[in-house]
């Protein structure tokens, strides 16, 4: 029951090999074997999204995978959307648009609103809204983060002008 | 120094956001020490029983499990926990131990504490703990409890605590007026729910013998002292750290058990103790809060002008009081009229326990609760007279001209009290232009594309400040490195951006060049804390003090050097000179050189300190309107709009507060339509899970607004400031059940009662299509 | 919210899936999505002695579609394929829609139609669907495979017609018909969320445009999701107007019995169920036209 299993895997650009029990979650072998702490656990049942990762560049909840899953894949955290110094796009118009509070629920958002914009450069408001249904926040009310991410999404298009909800 | 624009007043967009944005938060749960043990709560599975046994030998057994900690071990050490703030007789008598003795009296106290060298282990160990217990009935619900069929403590009536305030003369008012109705109302179990859980880390270092405490915040000065009691330490040898903080809606922060478990095991090990709590122990055992009903009877003349009030309202605090003592009861009922001039008000106010987790304050506590009594009763009297709501609001809310308006001594352990200023009617008419109410009236109770159509509105009055000092101290290391202190704490509020603009402003330096040291005990040697909004009323005033007193310590050392009294210099910009001459005497930078070079007499000018006295609450006020449309098959409600116009006073930092309100908006929103705590008929709580207690998302609620309008600055503080945060939540629960009351009148609905859901609503409309029975 | 210790094997073919689950007995469980199975072990619910992984087994994933215009669904496929792939918004309409109900992104990557199926929540989507669409299920076990009617599979909450030592590895989908109309309604408590009741209904129309069959399955009301057969046998026919279609939805209430928790009474299922059915039936009398 104590057996462990060896994986080989790439975090944030950087091959990993490690040797765990398959019991241990990716968020908790992310955290806390590889230190990269801006992956939070907020329910460990896969509601809260302050979890999110990057699982062969699609949004997962690292809550409900084990560790021993991602053997082979790879893996994206807050962490690894970052520059080397300073905030990137999405970042900084969250920043600017006052998108968080507290911070905890923070990168699972910023984690999901990337995926959205590399699969959807223009998405809608409304399709903003429905891609981070998935995360919760008990700080902003939403509403700023929607803001933050349609105006990234309003700079992308060649044609920015004011967007109707659709 | 050159100029600085002014900060004090400016969207300045948050220094604290970079470290969050890249995932480099240090929350409780990121901390990690050397040789850290790992503790995890064995927690009652029962509501109500006798502890026959507990069993820690398989637990202690199984590799990696440290110590097991029961109630014989902390028995010589602990004491109940006490009540900090909120003290009404009769309450001491139910006070909690950290682990539960004899008996379990809600599912999720606690009972014994592994400890681990991980916590994967810690978790197997607690499973493997066995516990004995003789189940026993439980007491569920008010009506219940009131009876005393079973006492939650066993030589001790469920009823906790009891007393009446009011002002004027409702006996009379009541007879003579010409209008009177009476309803009761019916507010659920909800609370703040934070996304991080709680945690503490705790480290015991026997050679120094100093106790260091990680996850701290609300009021950690005052947790240090009560620990440090439990443990039968020194003040002096502990401390209490805030790192950040994932959110705390006034339910963190205060001393739960665990804060006397965690930092004890670490003392009984001797080292290093992590405890973080998992979402089902948190929903099961954080605060729980606004469980509470209402009757209430209100008198009026034909014109809706209200005479007078008077209510009895019961709380189910759950099976223990917690350190917040009578706090939401009282406030309720201090609360209860409002922002409106009643002359006559007498309220009855119970406490019972009941066999559910312990109550303690959560955002606007109180507030919530008399606001949504308060606001159906208006709105229901509206109606009987054919007033419209606005009106009828307008008609009775406090004038400008009568401030401050003395609201009698409605709090057993406050006196007498009085709204500090505000332009009530102002906000009211503000919000029901900006939201166009006028123009809406058609719609109201009209079915419109499938959904009928409501218009709500809610005004409020809340508190904020008060209490004990708050404390500041400064040091400056060089010109562009000014590290402020403060004995506020932070949860998501700003206080870096915020405080370092007071101070900015003030001192005419840029705000970068501040870095703001918040909440922990390391930090300066007195602090209160961050909860009623004092943190930009009572921290932030502390702050001005803090510029006024480094100030007056420069120009009292220009007027040595000088020679010039103080009346001819002037400071500006980080210097003081002569006035008109510009040629600085003493200046920021000259004395960081100078205490470079080892001049104590600057470093000493360097450092200074201040405290913010002002135990008289100021009051925020404004009005909250709701459009809610339902549909007519699935009873889906649908917010198409909520906006809340609030006085906060002076505004530091417009983005923070904007943000402030929107969040407090939506926080309530759920409260109202999502979220609940349910509980069965043996004190099982069913929603331990969040797919049972459901929180808002984004999709929700997305047309909420907010207006802050600075009509009436606070006179009790240097800032103006009044608080803002939970206001605009307090007003949720009133504004939308009158929406949807007034969208569903055409069925003749009784709403009264809260949360208010789809499949609520198809039981009220059920219940009034139901013929009458006698 | 650890999971309690287990071990952890990754076969790589179906076969050796088999074989350790049926050395292992009930003991051991197949990992599909994970998307209920983990937070099961978080919350310590399920503690098997052993994880049969079948995420390594690519003979689960994907979806092979036939010429005769069947389509057969590896139990490995992810809620999000059928979400987004343009061969099902082709060939089967209502799945497509419908995923958009399913949980979130986050979860309709990692969930799969096999495991959503095994699970048999009564508020799932998939075992209704699979119903609506008169899909087969196929299980394989060492002694070989059989099929089992998707209408046949739900038994009950979190119970299914799966035997010991069997494992879900495909669901076949008969043809799309030509004149086929669709409807999906859901009404849950936010987006993403279980149904408290939903409706998924296909509606086939003859080349004269009357209606030639329909098949309506309501699932969340009860403790499993129900083929509302009576509900639509009115339908059948050439007149099938609004009247018709409200005494569809009016039967499919009667029919249908509803459950109450803290989220939803039974009353007011029931009167999902009615306004549900009636939205299913006249979006898919649209479609279909």
């Amino acid at each position: 029951m104590t057996r462990t299993i060896p994986i080989s895997l790439v975090v944030n650009d950087r091959h990993v090999d490690a040797e765990l029990e398959p019991r241990r979650t990716l968020a908790d072998f992310l955290r806390n074997t590889l230190r990269l702490t801006g992956t939070h656990l907020g329910c460990e049942h896969g509601v809260c999204g302050a979890c999110n990762v990057l699982l062969d560049s699609e949004v997962v909840r690292a809550c409900l995978m084990l560790a021993v899953q991602a053997d082979g894949h790879a893996v994206v955290t807050v962490e690894g959307l970052s520059p080397a110094r300073g905030l990137n796009a999405l970042q900084q118009s969250f920043k600017t648009h006052h998108a968080l509070q507290c911070g905890f629920c923070t990168p699972g958002f910023l984690i999901a609103a990337h995926a959205l914009l590399q699969e959807d450069p223009h998405p809608s408001r409304a399709r903003i809204e429905e891609a981070i249904s998935g995360n919760l926040c008990r700080c902003t009310g939403y509403i700023p983060i929607v803001q933050a991410i349609a105006a990234v999404a309003q700079e992308q298009r060649p044609d920015a002008a004011g967007e109707p909800r659709t | 120094m050159s100029a600085v624009e002014p900060s004090s007043g400016s969207a300045v967009e948050r220094f604290e956001d970079e470290r969050f944005l890249r995932g480099e938060g240090c929350f409780v749960g990121d901390l990690e020490l050397p040789n850290l043990c790992h503790a995890v709560v064995v927690r009652s599975p029962l509501a109500s029983g006798r502890i026959v046994a507990i069993d820690a030998s398989a637990a202690l057994a199984l590799p990696g499990v440290v110590r097991v900690i029961t109630h014989d071990d902390v028995a010589g050490l602990a004491t109940p926990i006490p009540i900090r703030v909120g003290t009404i007789a009769g309450l001491e008598h139910y006070l909690q131990w950290p682990l539960a003795r004899e008996r379990v009296r809600y599912v999720g106290e606690p009972i014994a504490v592994v400890i681990a060298t991980d916590p994967y282990l810690a978790e197997d160990g607690a499973d493997l703990v066995a516990v004995e217990l003789d189940s026993d009935d439980a007491v569920v619900d008010i009506a219940d409890a009131l009876t005393d069929r079973v006492r939650v403590h066993r030589d001790r009536s469920n009823l906790a605590t009891s007393y009446a305030v009011g002002r004027g003369d409702v006996d009379r008012a009541f007879a003579a007026a010409a209008y009177t109705r009476k309803e009761r109302f019916r507010c659920h179990r909800h609370s703040s729910v934070p996304l991080e859980t709680r945690g503490l880390v705790a480290r015991w270092d026997a050679a120094s013998e100093r106790l260091q405490v990680w996850g701290a915040t609300k009021v950690p000065f005052y947790n240090r002292r009560l620990l440090a009691q439990m443990l039968q330490l020194d003040e002096r040898q502990v401390d209490l750290i805030e790192v950040d903080v994932g959110g705390s809606f006034g339910a963190r922060g205060e001393f739960y058990p665990e804060d006397f478990l965690v930092p004890f095991a670490a003392k009984l090990v001797g080292g290093a103790v992590k405890w973080i709590e998992d979402r089902r122990e948190n929903l099961i055992a954080m605060n729980h809060s606004r469980e509470m009903e209402c009757e209430l009877e209100i008198a009026a003349d034909r014109d809706g002008r209200i005479l007078a009030l008077r209510a009895a309202l019961v709380a189910d605090i759950g099976a223990y009081v917690r350190t917040t003592g009578g706090i939401v009861p009282a406030k309720a009922a201090m609360f209860l009229p409002g922002p409106y001039d009643i002359a006559s008000y007498a309220c009855e106010v119970r406490a019972v326990v009941t066999h559910k987790t312990p109550s303690g304050t959560f955002r606007g506590p109180g507030r919530y609760e008399s606001n949504f009594f308060r606001e159906r009763l208006i709105d229901m009297m509206a109606a009987d007279l054919g007033l419209d709501p606005a009106e009828v609001r307008l008609r009775n809310l406090v004038r400008p001209e009568q401030m401050p308006y003395a609201i009698g001594s409605l709090v057993p352990y406050e006196g007498a009290t009085e709204y500090d200023s505000g332009d009530y009617p102002f906000a009211c008419r503000h919000a029901l232009e900006q939201f166009d109410v006028a123009a809406l009236a058609p719609l109201r109770g009209e079915l419109v594309d499938g959904k009928w159509q409501g218009i709500g509105m809610a005004c409020f009055v809340d508190s904020s400040g008060g209490g004990p000092p708050e404390y500041a101290r400064l040091e400056i290391d060089a010109p562009q490195r000014i590290r402020l202190f403060t004995g506020a704490s932070s949860s998501g509020q700003g206080h870096e951006t915020s405080f370092a603009q007071i101070l900015a402003q003030a001192l005419g330096v840029a705000p970068h060049a501040i870095e703001v040291v918040h909440g922990s005990t390391t930090a300066l040697p007195r602090g209160t804390g961050t909860y009623h909004g004092r943190g930009m009323v009572m921290g932030g005033s502390a702050v001005s003090r803090l510029a006024d007193t480094f100030i007056a310590q420069l120009v009292a050392e220009a007027e040595r050097r000088s020679g010039v009294p103080a009346a001819g210099l002037a400071y500006r910009a980080g210097a003081v000179s002569r006035r008109g001459d510009g040629t600085a005497i003493v200046s920021i930078e000259s004395l960081c050189d100078a205490a470079g070079l080892g001049d104590e007499g600057a470093r000493k000018l360097l450092r200074a300190e201040a405290e913010f006295a002002q135990p008289v609450a100021t009051f925020e006020y404004g009005t909250q309107i709701a459009h809610v449309a339902i549909d007519a098959e699935t009873f889906a409600i649908e917010v198409v709009r909520l906006l809340t116009v609030e006085d906060c006073g002076h505004v530091v930092n417009p983005l923070i507060v904007h943000g402030q309100v929107i969040g407090a908006s939506v926080q309530g929103l759920g409260g109202t339509l999502l979220e609940q705590f349910v509980y069965d008929d043996s004190g099982q709580m069913l929603c331990g899970t969040f797919a049972d207690y459901l929180l808002p998302t984004s999709t929700d609620f997305p047309n909420v607004e907010a207006i802050s309008v600075d009509r009436a600055p606070s006179p009790l503080n240097p800032l103006g400031a009044k608080g803002v945060g939970e206001g605009a939540t307090g007003a949720v629960g009133g504004a939308v059940a009158n929406a949807i009351a007034d969208a569903l009148r055409s069925f003749g609905v009784r709403v009264c009662a809260l949360p208010l859901t789809p499949s609520k609503i198809a039981e009220l409309i059920d219940e009034a299509a139901a013929p009458q029975r006698r | 919210m650890k999971p309690p210790a287990f071990d952890y094997v990754r076969p790589a073919t179906v076969d050796e899936a088999l074989a350790l689950r049926d050395r292992h007995g009930d003991d051991a469980v197949f990992l599909a999505g994970g998307q209920s199975l983990m937070p099961s072990m978080n919350f310590r619910l399920a503690a098997p002695g052993i994880v049969i992984d079948l995420n390594g087994i690519a003979a689960l994933a994907g979806v092979e579609a036939h010429a005769d215009g069947s389509l057969v669904a590896g139990a490995m496929t992810r809620h999000r394929f059928f979400e987004t792939s343009p061969l099902i918004a082709e060939r089967l309409p209502l799945l497509s829609r419908a995923m958009a109900s399913v949980a979130h992104v986050a979860v309709r990557n990692r969930g799969t139609i096999g495991g959503s199926l095994c699970h048999a929540d009564p508020s799932a989507e998939w075992p209704a669907l699979c119903i609506a669409c008169d899909a087969s299920i196929v299980l394989q076990s060492s002694a070989g495979s059989r099929r089992v009617a998707a209408d046949e599979f739900s038994l009950g909450v979190f119970t299914t017609a799966i035997a010991a030592g069997e494992l879900l590895t495909a669901v076949a989908f008969p043809p799309w018909p030509k004149r086929r109309g669709w409807g999906f309604e859901e009404v849950s408590r936010r987006l993403g969320d279980f149904a408290l009741v939903g409706v998924a209904c296909v509606v086939d129309l003859d080349a004269s445009g009357c209606c030639a069959d329909a098949r309506l399955v309501v699932f969340g009301a009860g403790d499993r999701p129900v083929l509302a057969s009576r509900a639509v046998e009115a339908l059948r026919g050439c007149r099938v107007d609004d009247g018709a279609l409200r005494t569809a939805a009016a039967r499919a209430r009667a029919d249908v019995a509803c459950r109450s928790d803290h989220h939803a009474s039974a009353g007011y299922r029931s009167r999902l169920v009615e306004a549900l059915t009636h939205r299913a039936l006249t979006h898919a009398l649209h479609s279909a036209s």
